[in-house]
């Protein structure tokens, strides 16, 4: 990281840096995370110029491990984030997003219609497609693009 | 419930090394091992299994067997008006000897005092063999077949899916055509909402047919059928005036315009009499034309034409019984 970034960003000793979010979408990862009532350093950049000459999102979250579930949702969001490992102020493993075959309890159908928006079940969806992100409701089989998807 | 037909293939898999034997086990799962499968999506059936009950139903058509069924209790638990499908339900089982039970309207059930589905089902499958479902919720077939521990057949489940539908379509055109591969198969009218195109459209997919979409602009097709259709190279073209296909079809397959389907009622006036097919299309199609419907129509085929050779919609509707037939049968494992 560069010295006019370090400003920008505070490095975090332990925890979690998420890079490379669309800037769009960083507040959004941050409600995923439900940051808004974490007791622990939380730093927030967006509208930095990424190397595609897109706008992107940093979130710096100290002491916390993101969990599986956390992360496939940051997936759908943002496929394209990379997570971040620190320890001690270092990188100690950095992996990109990867996009699950199925979610599970992650999305809400968005047809309302669909058993699952009426009675109390588990919500399924098959990916169909990656990029664009496209998804099938295991019950209703409403194919859901990446703009439809609201997460639960 | 659970899918034992993909465990045991996962199994085949594992022990046996030989391909040939590969093979033939594989063939003898696909074609034999429907015993306390669920019946919900058309989605849910390769080709070779597709025919498989094919050929079931033909061989029951023409070997009625009555006593199949004898012992078993059907559930035919409708929520949702159908005359067809519970009726052809009904009659399917008890010509094999069974026995049913159930109900034709929701109102009349526990749901009204806010049973969940998956309760219902838990009761119904202690009365009963199968359940036979209509609902119009959907996705609640797929529920119910997770809650139950007995097979599970969608009879329709909302805008959704109707696999029974499409496979006595099928059975339908195999038996009036002799083949389902290089057809030329038209739909016609509402395909935006109707769930009988998009699955006989996905069933299709799996042969060798060119597809003709044919429908005002706003009752096209959904756009992420025809994405599957181009993943499996299937040739489609989208048409509004059916007389600029007609010609080359050798199957039409109309729909109504579904009123209960729409959002408001303005949309369905503007598009309620989009088509009315008389006689004088047979002048603009090819001589062994054949025409179907899932049935009911509302004057998008004039009655005239149901004299003609062409018209197969009401034979098309008796189809129903040897294929119900033959799911009861083989997800009752009576025939292997």
């Amino acid at each position: 990281m560069s010295a006019s970034k370090e400003l920008k960003v505070p490095a975090i000793k332990e925890g979690t840096v998420i890079d490379h979010i669309p800037s769009r979408v960083t507040f959004k990862v941050m409600r995923i995370l439900a940051l808004n009532e974490f007791e622990h350093v939380v730093s927030v950049v967006i509208n930095l110029k990424s190397k595609t000459g897109n706008k992107k999102g940093i979130i710096k979250v100290g002491s916390r491990v993101l969990t599986p579930e956390e992360v496939d949702k940051i997936a759908i969001l943002a496929p394209h984030a990379t997570i971040n490992i620190i320890e001690n102020y270092e990188v100690t493993k950095k992996t990109k997003v990867e996009l699950p075959e199925e979610f599970h309890n992650i999305v809400k159908c968005s047809n309302p219609k669909c058993i699952t928006n009426s009675e109390q079940v588990s919500t399924l969806f098959h990916v169909v497609k990656k990029d664009p992100l496209q998804v099938i409701c295991n019950h209703c089989e409403r194919v859901m693009e990446q703009s439809d998807i609201k997460l639960i | 419930m659970g899918d034992p037909f993909k465990f045991s293939r996962r199994i085949a898999c594992i022990t046996t090394k030989h391909l040939n034997t590969y093979k033939f086990i594989i063939f003898l799962m696909e074609t034999q091992n429907f015993k306390g499968k669920d019946v919900i999506s058309i989605r849910d059936f390769s080709k070779k299994e597709l025919l498989y009950i094919l050929s079931v139903a033909e061989k029951i058509e023409k070997n009625p067997n009555s006593g199949l069924l004898k012992d078993k209790i059907v559930s035919l638990l409708f929520y949702e008006p159908s005359t067809r499908t519970r009726l052809s339900f009904d009659s399917s089982a008890k010509r094999l000897g069974g026995k049913t039970i159930g109900f034709a309207r929701g109102e009349v059930t526990s749901m009204k005092k806010g049973e969940t589905l998956w309760d219902t089902i838990k009761m119904v499958e202690q009365y009963s063999d199968v359940i036979v479902m209509r609902h119009n919720i959907e996705g609640a077939a797929r529920l119910a077949a997770e809650s139950a521990s007995i097979p599970v057949i969608n009879a329709g489940d909302g805008a959704n899916q109707h696999p029974t539908q499409t496979m006595l379509d099928l059975y339908t055109i195999k038996k009036e055509k002799g083949k389902l591969d290089n057809l030329n198969v038209g739909f016609l009218g509402d395909l935006k909402y109707g769930r009988t195109v998009h699955s006989l459209a996905i069933a299709l997919s799996h042969f060798n047919t060119k597809m003709f979409f044919i429908s005002p602009k706003a009752l096209k097709i959904p756009k992420h059928y025809l994405d599957e259709l181009k993943q499996k190279n299937i040739e489609f073209i989208e048409e509004e005036d059916i007389f600029k296909v007609s010609k080359e079809l050798d199957v039409l397959y109309v729909t109504r315009i579904q009123k209960e389907r729409f959002p408001d009622a303005v949309e369905y006036e503007k598009y309620k009499n989009a088509y009315k097919l008389d006689k004088s299309l047979l002048d603009h199609s090819k001589k062994d034309l054949i025409i179907m419907h899932p049935l009911p129509r509302v004057g998008e085929i004039n009655p005239e034409l149901d004299e003609t050779p062409n018209a197969v919609y009401f034979k098309q509707a008796g189809n129903g019984i040897p294929i119900r037939q033959a799911l009861l049968s083989l997800v009752l494992g009576k025939i292997k």
